[in-house]
């Protein structure tokens, strides 16, 4: 996207057709940007999950091990693991919203604007 | 041995507890819960006239109240008993499982959550059907739909009738008739705006109970959970000390790798095939705060599935009787008391706060778990009522064209025949062997329902017969692999060797619907579903047009 397609934005002269929009740069940006993160955060939660999942499949030996190796010690590294689990879960989501809220819906609405009616 | 006080002190008698009886602080909440939310409904019913407010609430929820609604929705009586009870007795395998089911909210965000508000209606075959031949798609969407909810509504109502009759003492058939009329009246009069209220408030009350049975629970070790799980390994040595089998480290559930990736995959992508979840989308007014719901329910329910493992290995440790056995008293452990009580362990958590929390904790916790149940059969039954008449009435048999009041009328007939049969199947099923059916709903919707919609979202080149394939195939194949897998062929059958060796299909029944979605495509281009896929994109990423 240049900036001279941003600046012409605002101006009621550059109103587009439901068509042109749909051609237009910056819609097309906006899509493959929207998918793009979607996709990427999606990688992350498989990369963690299934990670964790198949970490505790195939090596029973290194999560059932203890956290710390002071004598007494019982929590297995096992259990913190679990807990990021669902900790990355959550972070996942806030980070979709916070990006979604800051960048996505401002354009969504740029270029909602440059609509006729 | 010494017993201890609470629940088990009585020696020599397990049944000291006053599980399974009627008690009066049980039945007292039960009434409260009840009058709450039928007055909830007088009120919705005056708000309920038009199908969009039957079906979506007047598109009027706001973000906060549906993450509640859909943390509701989704946090069922099984997964709050069942999950403690799973921690109680295997220890860390519990702790697994729950991690499982909240990975389907992220994915829900990223893939589905926003185009499904933009681009449809009701349901989510509205979504899949949009660029579509309305007709097939409809038809094949919609069976897709109705085989989860039943499945999922059949595992609910044998279940519930279980618990209510082992907390309540109360007669199964009973129970399941209970449910089946105060739900209908949520539903059938107040639609979707009280339908969503009582999942609000049942939301609110199991994580306040399960929030203050874990408050108890650590207070009993000095709010450090080291102490509790030092305890677990104190009464719950790993045998010959081998630390691989110690109820801290993973155990049977992760044997095979592709077992547990494939149970993975059908609990993370089931969740955006559940019609009553999805239908949740269209309660708010846009796409926004369909976003903001995810947020908030993915808080609360991640919230909830990392404390109820507390209360899991709280019921395994704290909880102790003696029993006469052959004419001497025999101690029993947790484990054992739990399931003297019920094999699969359901009544950990209730037990618990039994002894915790005395006689009238047991009856809030036993009429929050009777109120879950309501709640998601009552969610469930307007998910299954609004695909035959919203999908298949409405869209096929009239082709789109039916007024207002036909619509409702319709809607609330077939809430009724609905509600009927989700009683009439509780009851057939009593005694079969249900635990199989969640697993078989998530598997449908994750293998049926889930690829559609995502091709349908986002592969241009998808056409009509590539979706009524992909759902075919997607139902087909999860459903056959079930029936041939150990937990239905040798649990269900009593067949000697299962003809299909994972219990968990959907990596491949998954796999085998979108390669049928794309292959069947690529057969059968569809000019018109291309030209509606170029045009739609204004309402799904803008919500231009958004209902």
């Amino acid at each position: 996207m240049t900036a001279a397609q941003k600046t012409q934005a605002p101006d009621g002269a550059s109103k587009k057709s439901p068509r042109e929009l749909l051609d237009s740069p910056d819609f097309k940006a906006l899509v493959k940007k929207r998918w793009a993160v979607s996709f990427g955060l999606l990688a992350v939660l498989f990369v963690g999950y299934y990670g964790f999942i198949l970490l505790v499949a195939t090596d029973k030996e290194w999560v059932s091990q203890t956290v710390s190796s002071a004598p007494g010690a019982v929590v297995t590294r096992a259990i913190p693991l679990g807990i990021a689990a669902i900790a990355l879960a959550w972070v996942l989501v806030a980070f979709y919203v916070w990006w979604a809220n800051g960048s996505y819906d401002p354009e969504v609405q740029r270029l909602k604007d440059q609509l006729k009616h | 041995m010494p017993p201890s006080t609470g629940a088990a002190a009585a020696a020599g008698d397990v049944a000291a507890s006053t599980l399974g009886t009627t008690s009066m602080s049980a039945v007292l909440f039960f009434f409260l819960i009840i009058a709450i939310t039928l007055v909830i409904t007088y009120w919705a019913a005056r708000k309920t006239k038009t199908s969009s407010e039957y079906y979506a609430a007047g598109r009027s929820v706001s973000a906060l109240q549906n993450g509640f609604a859909l943390a509701g929705d989704y946090m069922s009586a099984a997964s709050f008993l069942g999950i403690s009870g799973m921690v109680a007795l295997s220890g860390y395998d519990g702790m697994i499982y729950a991690t499982g089911w909240l990975m389907g909210w992220p994915a829900l965000m990223f893939l589905v959550a926003e185009p499904l508000r933009n681009l449809g209606k009701f349901t989510f075959a509205d979504v899949v059907a949009f660029r579509l031949r309305q007709k097939p798609v409809r038809i094949a969407a919609a069976i897709g739909g109705i085989l989860t909810v039943l499945f999922y509504t059949i595992a609910q109502m044998v279940g519930s009738g279980h618990l209510i009759e082992l907390m309540f003492g109360m007669k199964y058939e009973l129970a399941e008739t209970l449910v089946g009329i105060v739900m209908l009246a949520y539903v059938l009069f107040g639609g979707m705006l009280a339908t969503t209220w009582v999942q609000i408030i049942k939301a609110v009350l199991l994580l306040c109970g399960v929030t203050v049975l874990t408050f108890l629970t650590l207070r009993q070790f000095n709010f450090d959970p080291t102490q509790l799980y030092t305890k677990v390994m104190e009464l719950y040595p790993p045998p010959g000390g081998d630390p691989l089998q110690s109820a801290l480290a993973p155990g049977a559930l992760t044997k095979s790798p592709i077992e547990a990736v494939s149970l993975g995959l059908a609990l993370m992508f089931g969740l955006l095939g559940l019609p009553h979840i999805l239908m949740r989308f269209y309660t708010v007014p846009d796409a926004k705060a369909a976003r903001k719901s995810v947020l908030y329910a993915t808080g609360l329910i991640g919230y909830f599935y990392v404390i109820i493992p507390i209360v899991g290995f709280g019921a395994a440790v704290l909880l102790k009787a003696s029993v006469v056995k052959g004419g001497a008293l025999t101690a029993l452990s947790g484990r054992e008391l739990i399931t003297h009580f019920d094999k699969g362990g359901n009544m950990a958590a209730p037990l618990l706060a039994e002894l915790l929390g005395g006689q009238a904790f047991l009856g809030f916790i036993a009429a929050v778990a009777f109120a879950t149940i309501l709640a998601v059969v009552a969610g469930l039954t307007l998910a299954g009522a609004s695909a035959y008449s919203h999908d298949i009435y409405v869209s096929v048999i009239k082709n789109g064209r039916a007024t207002e009041e036909e619509q409702v009328k319709v809607a609330k007939i077939t809430t009724v025949v609905f509600g009927v049969i989700a009683v009439a199947l509780g009851i057939l099923f009593k005694d079969e062997n249900v635990a199989f059916m969640v697993g078989l709903a998530f598997a449908i919707a994750a293998s049926a329902n889930f690829p559609a919609l995502l091709l349908s979202v986002l592969w241009k080149p998808f056409t009509t017969m590539g979706a009524v394939w992909s759902i075919v195939v997607g139902a087909f194949s999860s459903t056959t692999m079930i029936v041939l897998s150990p937990t239905v062929w040798e649990g269900v059958f009593g067949f000697q060797h299962a003809i299909f060796p994972y219990k968990n299909p959907a990596i491949f029944s998954m796999s085998a619907a979108f390669a049928a979605g794309i292959v069947v495509s690529l057969l059968t281009p569809e000019k018109d579903a291309q030209l509606k896929f170029e045009d739609e994109k204004l309402r799904t990423y803008l919500g231009v047009g958004a209902e």
